[in-house]
């Protein structure tokens, strides 16, 4: 970090700032050259568009900060609010189908059993996190498509009212996807901060065997992190079928998760571990939501898009280099 | 003796007549001549299908009903299923050119990707049947929509709502840019279009046949045009977004919503709760017999693979919630399990 203790430090150069300096530019950019940006109407639908990213962004945070990385969320997302759906249909396997809350009670045994898991295999084979992942995202959509989803386009029983309130209703003007997504911020942010748990992740992912000799329960800390990310995942599943009346078990092979990475990494939160919070959660989707909704608005077309978000995710990354120079130290970390 | 010889004869003729009237009915009707080659063609014949991947409406009803009209006729009905992958599609082709199966239905997922294999396998001997999406090399049979047609009934209908005393604003939510599907539709759409200069168009942007991406793509479009009109969607799984976007704002009574589909439940139950209000259908039931009388006809066929190429394009049907009794009749609103138990 010698570069950043020069005179340039009073301006605090951190990736962390150039995230919010972009953001700030495109907002204002936005604000002054875009009709209709600048409307509490559009800056509720920019939010609403990106809350389920940014919850699953909260659940991808807290595994990244203790060095781990969770690439089946999309998987436990579409299967575990598949299987609650699914069991709650009136033409599901179950005749006559569950009422919902015990059909969503039943996904969210199936995502603890899955997700515990693959904490499990992480915590005490030590298997690293990345491949781990990877495989069980594969078994848990394979599991789930052959038990219990024989379709990929699952639609919500009539009786799951409350996942529709979720997905669709409204609070004081403010839909209720952008107030549950900022709940879960700030829940996580209080057990980060506040608590032993969230001390434990920060030191397991700043430097895991210091934490593990100073007698943190590393192993059974890490089943919980996959654990709690596959709920924040479940619960963003129940989100999305409540916003559109479905969920599309497809979203597997979508490019989600590289989304939900690059809230994270854009957001400032290094794939080393231990570094970064909800803030950058915050920052991440943000940046994301503006620059999805501007481009929208301005009706820029699907390659220019795809051009436009890989030029800005390469600037971030190219100024945070130039501003924070990898040394010894950090190039050591095993950033992925 | 006399008597007795007549009693003999008439007891004779008694036994006798259950006989002739047995014989007579072997005589009764002719021979259809044609029926034992036909049933012979088919016997023992091996069918594979290539889909984008099966678990959807269209793949799944194509499959059960290619089954089970061809199944009966002791013709194997197989799928490798690629799951999205259009590498593994192609492997599954190269894997099949070799397998030589007598005909493989192949679901293309863009008009380049097979193009090349579908011509090997013709090569190879193999009849190739192309569903719904078309391939840039025409095979010995196309069954599918007509996706320029569907574009230009879609535009047609937005035109006829979205003229005089309204705004005249409509958006356009594409699937995937680079499906034959979005790009010959957008065609058919703008031939119409550009003869009706009053139509704007203020959105058109891509959602990846993504519910999710549908509905936020919809979302800032009505924001930014609260006066918005009609709304052209590619495919009715995805633009349940498209629809759930319109409700949310309230706009559900006065945006037209036109999309397209295979005609299924899920489709007319989202017509008779309003999320869209005309769903055109490429029924896949007919496909499904279409490409299932192009198999029998090709078995039938004395010509080599690839020789002749006949497209059959669907005849579509216009969805709406007031139709939806009379299109039940043709098929419409179809389950897969329906397709699989007929």
């Amino acid at each position: 970090m010698a570069a950043a203790q020069g005179p340039r430090r009073r301006f605090k150069a951190s990736h962390e700032n150039i995230v919010i300096a972009i953001t700030v530019i495109l907002f204002v950019g936005f604000s002054l050259f875009l009709n209709g940006f600048l409307t509490t109407g559009n800056l509720l639908t920019l939010l609403r568009s990106v809350s389920v990213l940014g919850i699953l962004g909260v659940g991808m945070a807290v595994v990244v900060i203790s060095r781990g990385i969770d690439l089946s969320l999309i998987a436990t997302l579409a299967v575990g609010a598949g299987v609650a759906i699914v069991l709650s249909r009136p033409d599901g396997p179950l005749p006559g189908g569950l009422p919902f809350w015990q059909g969503a009670l039943l996904g969210l045994v199936f995502v603890v059993i899955v997700t515990a898991l693959t904490g499990a295999i992480i915590a005490y084979a030590d298997l690293p996190a990345v491949f781990t992942t990877l495989a069980m995202g594969s078994v848990i959509y394979g599991v789930g498509r052959v038990l219990f989803l024989p379709a990929e386009a699952n639609y919500l029983p009539e009786s799951a009212t409350w996942v529709f309130a979720l997905g669709r209703g409204q609070l004081f003007g403010i839909p209720i996807s952008i107030i549950c997504f900022l709940v879960v911020l700030v829940l996580v942010h209080i057990v980060l901060r506040k608590t032993a748990l969230g001390l434990f992740i920060y030191a397991m992912g700043d430097n895991p065997v210091a934490a593990r000799s100073a007698g943190i329960p590393a192993r059974p800390a890490t089943v919980v992190i996959y654990v709690f990310a596959g709920l924040v995942a479940y619960f963003a599943g129940l989100l999305t079928a409540g916003a559109v009346n479905n969920i599309n078990t497809r979203m597997f092979n979508s490019t989600l998760i590289y989304d939900v990475l690059l809230v994270v990494v854009v957001g400032g939160i290094g794939l080393s571990g231990g570094r970064g919070g909800m803030k950058n959660v915050l920052i991440g989707t943000l940046l994301i939501g503006t620059l999805l909704n501007g481009m929208i608005i301005l009706n820029i077309s699907y390659n220019e898009q795809s051009l436009i978000k890989g030029l800005i995710l390469l600037l971030a990354i190219l100024v945070d280099t130039i501003l924070n120079p990898r040394d010894e130290q950090t190039s050591q970390q095993g950033d992925i | 003796m006399t008597s007795l010889k007549i009693k003999l004869a008439g007891l004779a003729l008694a036994f006798m007549l259950p006989l002739t009237a047995v014989a007579r009915a072997e005589d009764m009707g002719i021979d259809d001549p044609q029926r034992d080659a036909y049933y012979e063609a088919l016997k023992g014949k091996k069918v594979v299908f290539v889909p984008l991947a099966l678990g959807f409406d269209l793949t799944d009803g194509w499959y059960a009903s290619l089954k089970n009209q061809l199944e009966p006729l002791g013709v194997s009905v197989d799928v490798r299923d690629p799951n999205w992958s259009t590498d593994a599609g192609s492997r599954a082709i190269t894997s099949l050119i070799a397998e030589k199966p007598d005909a493989i239905v192949v679901h293309n997922p863009d008009v380049q990707t097979y193009a090349k294999l579908l011509r090997k396998a013709e090569q190879a001997g193999i009849r190739v049947l192309q569903i719904n999406m078309k391939s840039a090399y025409a095979t010995d049979v196309f069954a599918g929509a007509d996706y320029m047609d569907i574009g230009r009934r879609a535009a047609e209908a937005v035109v006829a709502k979205c003229g005089q005393g309204t705004s005249g604003k409509i958006a356009i939510v594409q699937g995937v840019p680079t499906a034959a599907a979005s790009a010959y539709q957008l065609r058919g759409i703008s031939k119409v279009l550009e003869k009706h200069p009053e139509i704007k168009i203020v959105s058109n942007q891509a959602a990846d046949w993504d519910a999710s991406k549908a509905r936020a793509i919809t979302e800032t479009t009505l924001q930014q045009n609260k006066d918005l009109c009609g709304i052209i969607g590619f495919w009715d799984g995805m633009d349940v977004g498209t629809g759930a976007a319109v409700k949310q704002a309230g706009r559900d009574k006065d945006v037209f919503i036109v999309t397209s589909g295979g005609g299924g439940k899920a489709g007319c139950d989202n017509l008779k709760d309003g999320v869209f209000d005309l769903d055109i259908s490429y029924d896949v039931p007919g496909q499904a017999r279409d490409l299932a009388n192009g198999i029998k006809a090709l078995f039938q066929s004395k010509s080599k693979p690839g020789e002749n190429n006949y497209s059959l394009y669907t005849q579509l049907q216009m969805l709406t919630a007031d139709n939806l009794d009379k299109y039940r009749n043709f098929g419409a609103c179809w389950t897969v399990e329906g397709l699989a138990s007929k």
